[in-house]
């Protein structure tokens, strides 16, 4: 269906891809691997149009064609779902749908009866049971990637990119999306679909693409390989499976969470949630989408203070968070789930995103700002977490995803906190990065801190957690040793209050 | 991965607006012997002295992703507030008191007038959501009901001996007023450079919800801001009344536009986070040169306030190309 050839791009002088090729079957879901930066992006923002200019050609159903923007590849018949969904919150689905090929009447107005019609069909295929009429801003992440999907139908699109689809809903919802992926397959599209989760490759691509650094390119058959064989190909050595030590620690309270309740306009978010947090501890938190994990973060942080009851003590005080500020003061850090949205300020360097936090202790007496002492904090935490960039001076913006997440991290550590809480931290990361990050959790939590990760990845969850509490419609509805969790289980547990 | 020049980039807008401005100054002294004179040279400055402090004040407002459309009636009723107490003093019929002002005293009750009507404008914003745009917008026909309320409708002049050397005096060579709209400049760097402060402003600019769970006390630091760009036109009402030896209630009237253009020049993003203090006073200079040259070259005023638009359409636009690089 598309062929790639010969493909090079650079940026500024650096070379992002050089003289690679990719292939996309009809009928196929072709698998496109590789590290964050090794770039994918890259590349199939290349093949989408959104890089007019590069060196090679990209041949289509036979023939060569070269798009000048993303709406030439569009009406070319190729559609990219993006990782952050690019949405209109105010529109309807039909509105999504149609935006910028409206169907018009004999009198050149709206044809709004044909559009919801053939919104509905479409919908219907995709087995998204809405209305038509509903706003984008209602539905859940799961549902706009499949209005996206629609879309890409709608334009008769024959190409499919999807790029890390995944990475923002829920398993059940992932079973939906894989249940419309097969379909599409049927009816010959050639997808492409960029995924950091391997498990998720195996069971739905026949082929992969590696992209280890932007230069060499390997494919071939999913049939065959093994899970290890393509994590080795695709950072060249083998990848050292995280601790799973558990050692037994002696108990150690250091936060204390009893009775805690959040209501939103008399709907209650969460519900009477306890548990106990000792020093030195990993606990891992696992719900599907909506069970309430990022909500109990932040009520935490103290962000939502009139909409919280109950109790939290930590260190052997009771306390009550006004704001954020008054958090990270009692020492309580949240590197939070969106780390471009929440995280970081992008257009500032890395140097203030990590000194954020922390500013009115680099004063000098006479109030102003003690610069000298800020480039030695970044720089400390730039070593440390080993971030990769040439200058704590760089802008964040530049940074691969999992460089970014480090100075969130950096930025929250540089608090001196107590409890660290971590909400979904290796989300869309490269594997390399992610073990970086297992690491560090593990020693942080040797060095003596409290670790509260909000995770939905249950290897991940199971790999780094010394204890695990599973969430479910705003309760915690079970909580595991390390020692007996097991991934049914603790599903069970996820999904057991949604029935 | 992709190393761009992000980084350097203020700079070179900076570098950009400063060519334009030496262009354009030897544009119009090949065009009139009168423009590159020592005596205009002030005279220019005087001009734009008032628009730099106000434009000051406004950087920092436009840095939180604000805006302050309300400046121009602020300073008319600081002014006012100044002048009318100076003149008058405060009459309490009932208690037969009257209360005399210094020049002092008048200075800093208009001050003060100016602080907390800036101080009204966050806490509209930060209490109650209003949009800046909005709430400022409103606080430009109180203030400027306020003032002709205050005023009756008539300037209060002739303000006594002493009082309009803050508008026309020199001191060591230099006008006043480019004394005072220099420490403004110099206080204001300061602050955006050199203090935590500075560092809220361009993080809530940059990422609002990410400031905020940083633990950045965004309504106080909002708040100041406004607070501070009510004082700055505060302290530009007090010089234009003390030049004209006279309170006008129609002052100050579209000077939020002039400082916005000075803003917009000077490199500020509308949309927060990015910007400077100097790119502000350069754009600023570049309008007072501007308007100062098409005098000198007998343009009409009409094609004058052409030509500004375009200069800033252009600034945009130049801006705009700037940020498509990275």
């Amino acid at each position: 269906m598309l062929v790639a050839e010969n493909i090079s791009k650079k940026f500024a002088g650096v070379i992002a891809l050089d003289n690679v090729k990719l292939e996309l079957p009809a009928g196929k879901v072709t698998a496109i691997i590789g590290e964050n930066g090794a770039g994918k992006s890259t590349l199939m923002k290349i093949i989408s149009g959104v890089y007019p200019a590069y060196e090679g050609r990209i041949i289509l159903k036979g023939e060569t064609v070269q798009f000048k923007n993303p709406r030439e590849a569009q009406q070319a018949g190729i559609a990219i779902i993006h990782q952050e969904l690019n949405l209109i919150p105010h529109l309807s689905i039909t509105e999504t749908l149609f935006l910028g090929r409206e169907i018009r009447n004999s009198w050149g107005m709206l044809n709004k009866k044909a559009m919801r019609r053939q919104a509905a069909e479409l919908l219907e295929k995709l087995k998204l049971q809405v209305n038509p009429d509903c706003l984008i801003a209602d539905l859940k992440v799961g549902q706009q990637q499949v209005v996206e999907i629609a879309k890409a139908l709608l334009y008769e699109a024959e190409v499919i990119i999807m790029d890390e689809p995944t990475s923002a809903i829920s398993e059940s919802e992932v079973e939906v999306l894989f249940g419309i992926i097969a379909g599409l397959k049927k009816e010959d599209k050639a997808i492409a679909y960029i995924s950091h989760k391997l498990n998720e490759l195996f069971k739905i691509a026949d082929h992969y693409t590696v992209l280890p650094d932007g230069r060499t390119i390997e494919s071939g058959e999913m049939a065959g390989m093994t899970h290890d064989a393509l994590i080795h190909k695709m950072v060249g050595r083998e990848v050292e499976i995280v601790r799973n030590s558990n050692t037994v620690k002696e108990k150690n309270s250091l936060l204390k969470v009893s009775g805690l309740c959040l209501t939103d306009e008399k709907k209650p978010i969460l519900k009477d949630i306890c548990f106990e947090l000792n020093r030195g501890e990993v606990l891992g938190i696992f719900g599907l989408m909506g069970a309430g994990r990022t909500e109990l973060t932040e009520a935490l942080l103290g962000t939502c203070p009139g909409l919280v009851t109950g109790s939290i003590v930590l260190d052997n005080d009771e306390v009550k968070f006004q704001s954020a500020g008054s958090a990270i003061k009692a020492g309580i850090a949240l590197v939070p789930e969106d780390r471009k949205k929440d995280g970081l300020v992008l257009g500032m360097d890395i140097k203030a995103n990590i000194s954020l936090s922390s500013l009115p202790a680099l004063q000098h007496s006479t109030g102003m700002l003690n610069h000298q002492s800020e480039t030695e904090l970044a720089k400390k935490y730039i070593s440390a977490l080993k971030i990769k960039t040439p200058s704590e001076n760089q802008v964040v913006k530049n940074l691969s995803g999992g460089n970014q997440q480090k100075v969130v991290i950096a930025k929250c550590l540089a608090t001196q906190p107590k409890v660290l809480m971590l909400d979904e931290p290796t989300r869309g990361i490269d594997i390399n990065a992610k073990n970086e990050i297992y690491k560090l959790i593990a020693e942080l939590a040797a060095s003596g801190l409290g670790i509260i990760m909000v995770s939905s990845e249950l290897p991940e969850i199971l790999a780094i957690s010394d204890r695990i509490l599973v969430m479910a419609e705003g309760r915690i509805t079970a909580e595991f040793n390390a020692a007996n969790a097991t991934d049914d289980a603790i599903l069970k547990a996820a999904i057991a209050d949604i029935n | 991965m992709d190393l761009s020049l992000t980084a350097q980039r203020p700079k070179l807008v900076k570098f950009q607006s400063l060519i334009a401005l030496v262009l354009l100054c030897i544009g119009i002294s090949l065009m009139s012997d009168k423009f590159f004179t020592v005596d205009n040279a002030w005279n220019v400055m005087r001009q734009i002295s008032v628009n730099i402090c106000i434009s000051a004040g406004m950087t920092l407002v436009v840095l939180t992703a604000g805006i302050d459309l309300s400046v121009g009636s602020v300073l008319a009723l600081c002014g006012a507030v100044t002048a009318g107490l100076l003149k008058f003093g405060v009459e309490l019929p009932a208690s037969n008191l009257y209360i005399g002002f210094t020049i002092l005293g008048a200075i800093m009750a208009g001050l003060i007038t100016g602080s907390l009507l800036g101080w009204f404008n966050g806490w509209a914003i930060t209490q109650f959501k209003v949009p800046p745009f909005v709430a400022t917008l409103a606080m430009l026909t109180i203030a400027r009901g306020l003032t002709m309320l205050w005023t009756k409708g008539f300037p209060i002049s002739a303000l006594g001996d002493h009082f309009d050397y803050i508008g026309t005096g020199w001191f060591l060579g230099i006008p006043l007023p480019v004394w005072i709209s220099g420490i403004v400049v110099i206080i204001a760097i300061i602050i955006t450079k050199k203090t935590v402060l500075g560092r809220y402003i361009y993080a809530i600019g940059g990422n609002e919800q990410a400031s905020r769970l940083s633990g950045i006390n965004i309504n106080k630091v909002k708040v100041t801001v406004y607070a501070i760009a009510g004082l700055l036109a505060a302290i530009g009402g007090v010089i234009v009344t003390s030049r004209l030896d006279s309170a006008q209630p129609n002052a100050g009237i579209n000077y939020e536009l002039d400082s916005i253009a000075a803003v917009v020049i000077g490199g500020t993003s509308l949309s927060g986070g990015r910007g400077t203090i100097m790119g502000t006073v350069l754009g600023a200079i570049i309008i007072g040169v501007l308007n100062n040259g098409l005098v000198l070259l007998n343009v009409s005023p009409f094609w004058q306030q052409v030509v500004k638009g375009f200069v800033i359409l252009l600034a945009v636009v130049i801006d705009k190309a700037n940020s498509k690089k990275d």
